[in-house]
């Protein structure tokens, strides 16, 4: 007989979304269970020793490991349960009454194991997009790896990938890498981005390139990887706008390291497990405003979709756990059922890539938050507004828009008028920046 | 001689893109802030004047372990250095041992290399083996 653990909500995760969730969910008095498979609390942060963390959660600059240790140290004091080194490999919903999930675990100190609670908070964070995914041609030497390893590599292990990095992709962790490796005495020759912008912050093209002097190449790729046993060079070559490589343009560029930093995917293997289907413009379930997918499962952070800043990953887990533990709650109490509010749907008109969460929940207290994004940028900014059949629920100015940085609205769910089901997120841009 | 420069403001995320009006000299260095448009709050206006005339960093780095489970401690700067001497922080660094038990915000270099900030732990780090 397998032991099972019994808790009012397991939270999966134990990075920044799920340290949040399960304090706020422990804080509403719920028995909660959380679950790492690494040896240590904290995921991504952990290795995020560069600083700009917390400024608006806490107003100040925090490196990655301060950031989570505020967070330790609280699920320290609590009641907690946490199992470290411990591995969902598998989650089923109970289909007897009051419903429920039941995870199977195992894990270095416990063995096999079983852990039950009525609410599931996945905080499985995301992944990056590997070699395999973008396309390169030629051979996979060592000496090829995602700007996540590079970083692993250089701030848990102490050790360099190599003496001459390319790199491909300008999202931030490649920009903070670029800055990484050059500060530990690594040559990094340039980024290069397929796309005519760059995906990072603005800041940190400033303070991870500009400072070092590092090139940014806007519509290069890397089309080729040379080399037998490690990597000794690439081929660069430019596109046009539509991605295209331009026939002549190709050079050969010496190197014996490849980073890609080319996109961020949430993990989201155990939802689609259990059946939430995926919303294709975030890649992550579709959701209320407190990760609710339904049926007692709650989705936050990165795995809902990539965030910018990992403050607003720990108010979604915030969210999240809340209404997690509220759920789990009111079963007990309602005896096997937790009647769902009326929802209705908030919907990104054109010019957005798009809108977190999908739908807000009318029953829920207190103001809602709408996350989103543009698909392009609005250098002279732009004015959004949020309506409900025809009426405007509230507008912002925002002196300018890119769509590596994410915005946020909050929304008061007392106000959406009675018989509407739909909002709209609707962007009015500056004649500037039209066409 | 005045020249505008136009940077993108490092203090928080929002990353305001700043104009700096500058007096600069025959060599092109910035001598004097004449005018700063572009930043949303205080603490642009102080980045972007400091920026042409003393730019600064903070440095994020890590240390060696000494008979540690981890190979690394997380370490910062206290406060900002200047900009050219960031690399050769960075690499005096290499220099630096520690061993546990240590509090996250433990000094691990006092006045490191004379540029006035102290080196701290940004984690805790547990006993050794």
């Amino acid at each position: 007989m397998v032991d099972r653990k019994e808790y009012d909500v397991l939270v999966i995760g134990g990075g920044p979304a799920g340290l949040a969730a399960a304090l706020s969910a422990s804080g509403t008095g719920a028995r909660v269970g959380l679950i790492e498979r690494e040896e240590c609390l904290g995921g991504i942060l952990k290795q995020c020793v560069h600083d700009g963390f917390g400024l608006v959660r806490f107003g100040q600059m925090l490196s990655g490991p301060e950031y989570a240790r505020r967070f330790i140290d609280l699920v320290e004091g609590s009641d907690i349960a946490v199992h470290l080194e411990t591995f969902v490999h598998a989650a089923r919903r109970l289909a007897s009454a009051g419903g429920g999930y039941v995870l199977e675990c195992v894990s270095r100190d416990e063995g096999v194991f079983e852990a039950y609670a009525p609410a599931l908070v996945l905080a499985t964070g995301c992944r990056e997009r590997s070699d395999r995914q973008v396309f390169i041609h030629g051979d996979r030497p060592a000496g090829v790896l995602t700007a996540g390893l590079a970083q692993h590599l250089v701030n848990i292990e102490g050790v360099l990938p190599g003496r001459r990095a390319v790199i491909l992709g300008s999202g931030d962790i490649g920009l903070i890498m670029a800055r990484r490796l050059t500060l530990e005495g690594m040559e990094v020759e340039g980024v290069y981005e397929l796309k005519a912008e760059p995906s990072g912050l603005s800041r940190n093209l400033q303070q991870c390139l500009s400072d070092f002097g590092i090139p940014l190449h806007l519509l290069m790729t890397v089309v080729e990887i040379h080399g037998k046993r490690r990597v000794e060079a690439v081929t660069a070559a430019r596109v046009d706008l539509r991605g295209s490589v331009i026939a002549g343009s190709e050079r050969l560029v010496e190197c014996d390291t490849l980073v890609l930093s080319v996109g961020l995917i949430p993990e989201n293997e155990l939802a689609l497990s259990l059946g939430l289907g995926l919303d294709p413009s975030t890649k992550g379930p579709k959701v209320d405003q407190g990760g609710g997918a339904g049926e007692g499962i709650f989705v936050c952070g990165n795995a809902l979709h990539v965030n910018d800043l990992v403050d607003y990953v720990s108010e979604s887990g915030e969210a999240a756990g809340r209404d997690a533990a509220g759920h789990a709650l009111s079963i007990g109490a309602a005896g096997g059922t937790a009647a769902p509010g009326r929802r209705v749907a908030v919907k990104a008109g054109p010019g957005f890539l798009y809108a977190v969460p999908q739908f807000i929940d009318l029953s829920r207290p207190g103001p809602a938050v709408i996350y989103f994004r543009v698909n392009s940028t609005l250098r002279e900014g732009a004015r959004v507004s949020l309506s409900a059949a025809g009426e405007t629920l509230l507008g912002k100015r925002y002196p300018a828009l890119r769509p590596p940085e994410m915005e946020r609205l909050e929304i008061d769910p007392g106000r959406v008028p009675e018989g509407c089901d739909s909002l709209w997120l609707e962007l009015e841009r500056k004649e500037a920046d039209l066409g | 001689m005045a020249e505008t420069r136009r940077f993108v403001c490092i203090v928080c995320p929002r990353g305001c893109a700043l104009e700096v009006d500058v007096d600069v000299d025959v060599a092109g260095e910035g001598k004097a802030v004449l005018a700063l448009r572009g930043n949303a709050c205080a603490r642009g206006e102080v980045y972007g004047r400091s920026e042409i005339v003393d730019p600064r960093r903070s440095l994020t780095s890590t240390v060696r372990v000494a008979n540690g489970k981890r190979r690394r401690l997380p370490v910062r700067s206290t406060g900002t250095i200047p900009l050219p001497r960031l690399r050769e922080a960075a690499r005096a660094l290499d220099g630096i041992v520690v061993e546990g038990p240590l509090a996250c915000g433990t000094v691990i270099a006092v006045d490191f290399l004379g540029l006035g900030v102290d080196i701290v732990a940004t984690d805790q780090l547990e006993r050794g083996m």
